[in-house]
């Protein structure tokens, strides 16, 4: 591959210099990304002590089809789907509206995206604990529903309404987020369309779903993809939430806090190396079948 | 049709305000949570405004909890090293992938690229494993080394760099400058803006991370504040002002960094997406 030209001064002097300013991400890159990938997928298919001295014996499929019968991983997955279900659907439209109301023009729009904003830049650990203490049974929500004629609920310590919590709290803080997607979207919309559209006598709400909508569409499979996948990384709230345990009766229990426990607790590591190799394959082909579907012009 | 209209804006503030205080409700409890007594908060009263106005708990969390200040520190440490760190090596990574003809370059590209896919919590295993067999386990490079580079703003600044203006590195070569010089002095000190959008969410990431210090620090006195902060909690259950105090702490600095970056933010979340 290397032309006579590669060799010439001006070449060479080139990709070194180019190797240099690579060089800092190369090794990083290579040593806590490329190498971590290949240790997972060797470490999974054995039993891997952690204890003292990393030791690791080779155990073919063990670990694999130990999954079958781990009750705790359908229980995780379960979590998981029914916070897919209601959470990104719930997001994806408060963020849309929240956008179309900021496109339109209202005063002191930057103003309320930067308001809007505050949740999304808080620490996970933070946001969990304000919410904690407002569930709490002596708490803002038991008062706020109390003026209705409520009594006072445990809202923690029900393992109906736990995972619900966190739902609400995750809502509030990610929909801002993807407002922001949205905006921009909406603002790339050429405003010729809506001339065109208002010409023609178009009402407001026909162009919104004639030229709004379909407009939006690749931004809002994005949107979901995004919430999908953060969904299955789920694990700073439930934790903090739980105090590590997943509890009450597993209902806050996510996949990234049971590979932390087996890993961790219960010093499985290979184990939790299988678990996370599946992990790893669930989300990365979530996000192919999203770059499939939306192609990604910025990368041309 | 004029009154109709009129009609919408004032459904459409009211809308913006509900949801502004559905927004600030949660923090403002909490701020005025930091400022109340323990004998106030325990009573259930639901005033916003303290009774009795105290900063004893802003005195208690220092005082009291001896590693308070070191979390701290050691947050800062961590965050703002990792900031630096990143702001300098993402911008290398992207100008070489952008304007350095360098041989293999597609291909680093690309490596770049298919980082991006992967999800830290997939390394996290490995990562521990590495980190222990370096002896870097409860160690500040342990949670630094491992975040210096971040694929998603070496992608961003290598879309900044190509459409940085050509001419600008020719006069510089002309006057003599090699690719090392015409970075330092010609090229960066233009990326303001660019660097100004890494800044805030390299620094938030980091200020805020949790998992990997859970992970790599399990000595007390080398936990960051998120790490701190559940271990407060463990240890004073009851104690919500104390516990809304330190939550304050730690909120502040992150909410001066976004204050003072905002406008660069929102071009920041619309490159990334997110994270």
């Amino acid at each position: 591959m290397l032309t006579q030209n590669f060799w010439s001064k001006q070449s060479t002097r080139e990709g070194l210099s180019g190797y240099a300013f690579m060089l800092p991400t190369i090794v990083v890159l290579g040593i806590f990304l490329i190498l971590p990938i290949i240790y997972t997928i060797i470490l999974a298919f054995h039993r891997v002590q952690v204890l003292g001295e990393v030791s690791y014996r080779f155990n073919g499929l063990k670990n694999f089809v130990r999954m079958a019968d781990d009750d705790r991983i359908w229980i995780a997955l379960q979590n998981t789907a029914e916070y897919v279900a209601i959470v990104v659907p719930i997001q994806t439209i408060l963020a849309l509206g929240l956008a179309l109301i900021l496109n339109t023009n209202i005063k002191g729009k930057s103003w309320f995206r930067v308001a809007f904003f505050l949740p999304t830049v808080t620490s996970s650990a933070v946001l969990t604990l304000i919410f904690m203490w407002i569930y709490n049974t002596n708490g803002l929500l038991n008062h706020f529903l109390s003026l209705f004629g409520f009594s006072a609920y445990n809202w923690l310590g029900d393992p109906d309404v736990a995972l619900k919590g966190i739902m609400i709290m995750n809502i509030w803080a990610t929909a801002p987020l993807f407002m922001v997607i949205y905006l921009a979207a909406l603002q790339d919309i050429p405003e010729s369309l809506y001339e065109a559209a208002a010409i023609d006598g178009a009402t407001p709400w026909e162009k919104f779903w004639c030229i709004t909508l379909p407009f939006l569409k690749p931004v809002t499979f994005f949107v979901i993809v995004m919430g999908i996948i953060g969904t299955f990384q789920l694990f700073d709230q439930s934790y903090i939430f739980s105090g590590g345990s997943g509890g009450p009766n597993n209902a806050t229990l996510t996949i990234v806090l049971l590979i932390y426990q087996y890993a961790f607790k219960n010093l499985q590591m290979g184990y939790a190396l299988a678990l996370t190799l599946v992990l790893a394959l669930i989300i990365m082909s979530v996000t192919l079948i999203q770059r499939i579907f939306f192609k990604e012009e910025s990368l041309d | 049709m004029v009154r109709s209209t009129r009609l919408l804006t004032w459904v459409l503030y009211l809308g913006l305000a509900l949801y502004t205080l559905i927004t600030f409700i949660p923090f403002t409890w909490a701020l005025s949570a930091s400022f109340k007594s323990l004998a106030e908060i325990s009573s259930g009263a639901t005033n916003f405004i303290p009774q009795n106005f105290t900063l004893d708990n802003y005195n208690q969390i220092f005082t009291q909890e001896p590693l308070f200040g070191r979390w701290l520190l050691n947050s800062v440490v961590v965050a703002v090293i990792v900031t630096v760190f990143n702001l300098l090596f993402n911008s290398m990574a992207g100008y070489a992938l952008a304007r350095i003809n360098f041989p293999g370059r597609q291909w680093w590209f690309f490596l770049v690229l298919a980082v991006l896919v992967i999800p830290g919590q997939i390394t996290l295993l490995p990562k521990f494993l590495i980190l222990k067999s370096f002896g870097w386990l409860n160690s500040y490079q342990g949670l630094i080394v491992p975040t210096v580079v971040n694929a998603t703003f070496i992608f961003m600044m290598r879309q900044f760099f190509l459409n940085f203006p050509k001419e600008l590195e020719e006069a510089a070569k002309l006057d003599g400058l090699n690719r090392f010089e015409t970075f330092f002095q010609v090229v960066l000190p233009l990326a303001k803006p660019a660097l100004a959008a890494q800044t805030i969410f390299i620094f938030m990431g980091s200020w805020n991370e949790f998992l990997l210090p859970l992970v790599v620090m399990s000595n007390p006195e080398m936990f960051t504040l998120p790490l701190g902060l559940n271990a407060f909690r463990g240890q004073y259950v009851t104690f919500w002002n104390l516990i809304m105090a330190a939550s304050m702490v730690f909120t502040l600095p992150a909410l001066a960094i976004y204050a003072f970056f905002n406008r660069y933010f929102i071009q920041g979340v619309t490159f990334t997406g997110g994270k």
